[in-house]
């Protein structure tokens, strides 16, 4: 749980907040309805997502009700990798 | 026969073929024309018992859905205009919005209702709110209507038949001095260019068109009535999947689009990020695309993707909707890398170019875009200054300065150089600088601000914002993309901050924002 909210919350970090203080950036900090992530920056993050993890996502599940914290993020890859598969 | 009213196609098509699909939504399912006139009949009778007369604002707060669509034609058909406003725009400017025209009603869905009454509570007047607990499928306006009547029935009014100048509907865009503008539109207008969308595009009720566009964005208006005038059927996009170019493109060929519509930056996506070769889209005859120029580079990888439509260029500030079209070449001939024009005027309206002091100027010399004609707005809700200087008259007629300079080939056709302000197009949606600099100026450690647009690697539009601030501290990018959000649309809100001691200043003493844009 925690490597992959950490590979979140750097991908967030290096792509879209460069020179951000890493501590600013926490689990529950608002990604859609704080203006961090845009429809291009949605992409980016699930396109890192599906090839580091090998899951897919529905449209639905990008949007501001499952996508829009750190920590929303975490748990839904990790229910899509299922009880057995989470690092 | 001649229609009198944008409400009147619908119940034209209705007649013509009750069982045909109107508006199909491939999360929440579909609705027949006979449904959709008859819910949109029984809406109309309950906005007319809430007090919405001819003439009155009708403000429509709820996602892309059929209930949405039905709500539009409820207050249509009540004599109303409706005010569509962006859902997941910050509750504070949606409140504004809907205060600044006097929305008799509104029509919100549960999940937004909180905020925004709290919000109008504060601007000191809240309309009447009728209020569904979704939306999906129709069903959640059926569901609130059928609770409205639990008290009595609404009794049934009748369908409106609006004068000509009449008011259809209101968009509001971005304004300059800070706040939204309100764009009036009224029935001539919208009919005077559905008329030249079916004499260019030959729709019929086999088509299947696509609704991409948010309601409250212009584009909307030729998704949603040319298709109903034809008695098409309207596949309804919502926010999630039309930002996502993979499964946007699984809908395109399960629901065998034959029209599409939207701003470039979709297309760009889809092109780069759609799999399209993996899909079947043989049924697409027709791809149109404005709001901004479209890089030739995503175009023509587009074409390669999917070359069989056409593939029309179509170009018109929201005061105007569409007033110029060009067809591209299928395919781009190789090494051309120029945007391609504007094109050629709609036979509905008549343009020129003219110079500083409104004399129109020889093809070949660049100028100012103004058109003329009953696609034109009838001016901006409540502003009559900004509404006067939108407009010149001369001997012929009266003229819309649309602010974008342009150059006409001796062909005739125009091609767009760039804006006389400083409004700036982001994924085809209009965003004045100067409301974006408003806004930074509210908080209260903003000395000074400043906002640039910048084209990144792609040839998108990044916004620059520059600061000088009061405070010991730079805030975190957090904290001011934050900030931001919460008063402005996501589109508007800035992409970098830079802080500066001060701001370079002209000879004059204004912010120089020719040297901001290299720093």
């Amino acid at each position: 749980m925690d490597q992959i909210s950490d590979a979140i919350r750097a991908f967030i970090l290096t792509e879209f907040l460069p020179g951000e203080r890493p501590e600013d950036l926490t689990g529950d900090t608002p990604l859609i309805t704080g203006g961090i992530l845009d429809s291009l920056a949605t992409i980016k993050l699930v396109s890192f997502l599906e090839e580091q993890y090998g899951v897919t996502f529905q449209a639905y599940e990008t949007d501001v009700d499952h996508f829009n914290t750190v920590s929303d993020i975490t748990s839904l890859v990790l229910s899509k990798l299922g009880p057995g598969r989470a690092r | 026969m001649i229609e009198s009213s944008v409400q009147h196609l619908l119940d034209h098509a209705a007649r013509r073929d009750p069982q045909h699909a109107a508006v199909e939504d491939p999360a929440h399912g579909s609705i027949t024309y006979g449904d959709l006139s008859a819910l949109s009949d029984r809406l109309r009778d309950r906005l007319v018992q809430c007090g919405v007369r001819p003439g009155d604002r009708v403000g429509i707060y709820l996602r892309k859905s059929i209930d949405a669509v039905a709500s539009i034609f409820g207050a249509l058909k009540a004599g109303g205009a409706y005010v569509p406003v962006d859902p997941w725009a910050p509750p504070a400017r949606n409140a504004y919005i809907l205060n600044d025209c006097a929305v008799t009603v509104a029509i919100v869905e549960k999940r937004f209702l909180e905020a925004l009454r709290a919000e109008l509570a504060r601007l000191g007047r809240v309309p009447t709110l009728l209020v569904l607990d979704g939306t999906e499928g129709g069903r959640s306006l059926a569901a609130a209507l059928e609770q409205a009547d639990t008290g009595s029935a609404a009794p049934p009014a009748q369908t409106v038949t609006p004068a000509s100048d009449d008011l259809a509907y209101v968009l509001y865009t971005s304004g300059s001095t800070g706040r939204p503008k309100g764009v009036m539109l009224s029935h001539r207008n919208a009919l005077s260019f559905i008329d030249w969308c079916s004499d260019t595009f030959r729709p019929d009720a086999s088509d299947r068109c696509s609704s991409h566009a948010p309601f409250h964005f212009d584009l909307s208006v030729l998704d949603l009535f040319m298709s109903i005038k034809h008695g098409a059927t309207v596949v309804l996009i919502g926010e999630d999947v039309g930002k996502d170019p993979t499964h946007l493109a699984s809908l395109m060929a399960e629901r065998r689009l034959t029209i599409w519509y939207s701003a470039p930056s979709i297309l760009s996506l889809l092109a780069q990020h759609g799999k399209l070769e993996q899909h079947d889209l043989a049924a697409l005859r027709l791809v149109l695309f404005a709001g901004e120029v479209f890089p030739v580079k995503h175009l023509r990888a587009l074409q390669r993707l999917l070359p069989h439509p056409r593939y029309v260029n179509l170009y018109g500030p929201t005061e105007t909707n569409v007033c110029t079209s060009y067809e591209i070449p299928v395919p781009i001939p190789d090494g051309r890398t120029e945007p391609f024009p504007i094109g050629t005027t709609c036979a509905h309206l008549r343009t020129k170019v003219v110079d500083e002091q409104g004399r129109e100027v020889p093809p070949g010399q660049e100028g100012e875009l103004v058109v003329s004609g009953p696609g034109v707005m009838h001016g901006y809700w409540n502003l009559p200054e900004q509404s006067a200087r939108a407009f010149f008259e001369d001997e012929s007629a009266q003229w819309y300065r649309t602010g974008d300079v342009v150059v006409q080939a001796p062909d005739g056709t125009y091609t767009f150089l760039g804006r006389r302000d400083r409004m700036v197009k982001r994924r085809g949606y209009r965003v004045e600088l100067g409301e974006i600099e408003a806004r930074l100026y509210s908080h209260p450690n903003v000395k000074e601000a400043a906002v640039v647009a910048l084209p990144d690697e792609e040839g998108a539009t990044q916004i620059k914002a520059h600061l000088v601030w009061a405070a010991d501290r730079a805030p975190s990018l957090i904290e001011l993309k934050r900030f931001c959000a919460e008063r402005l649309p996501l589109y508007m809100v800035p992409d970098v901050f830079s802080f500066h001691d001060g701001l370079p200043k002209t000879s004059t003493d204004k912010v120089d924002y020719q040297r901001l844009k290299d720093l």
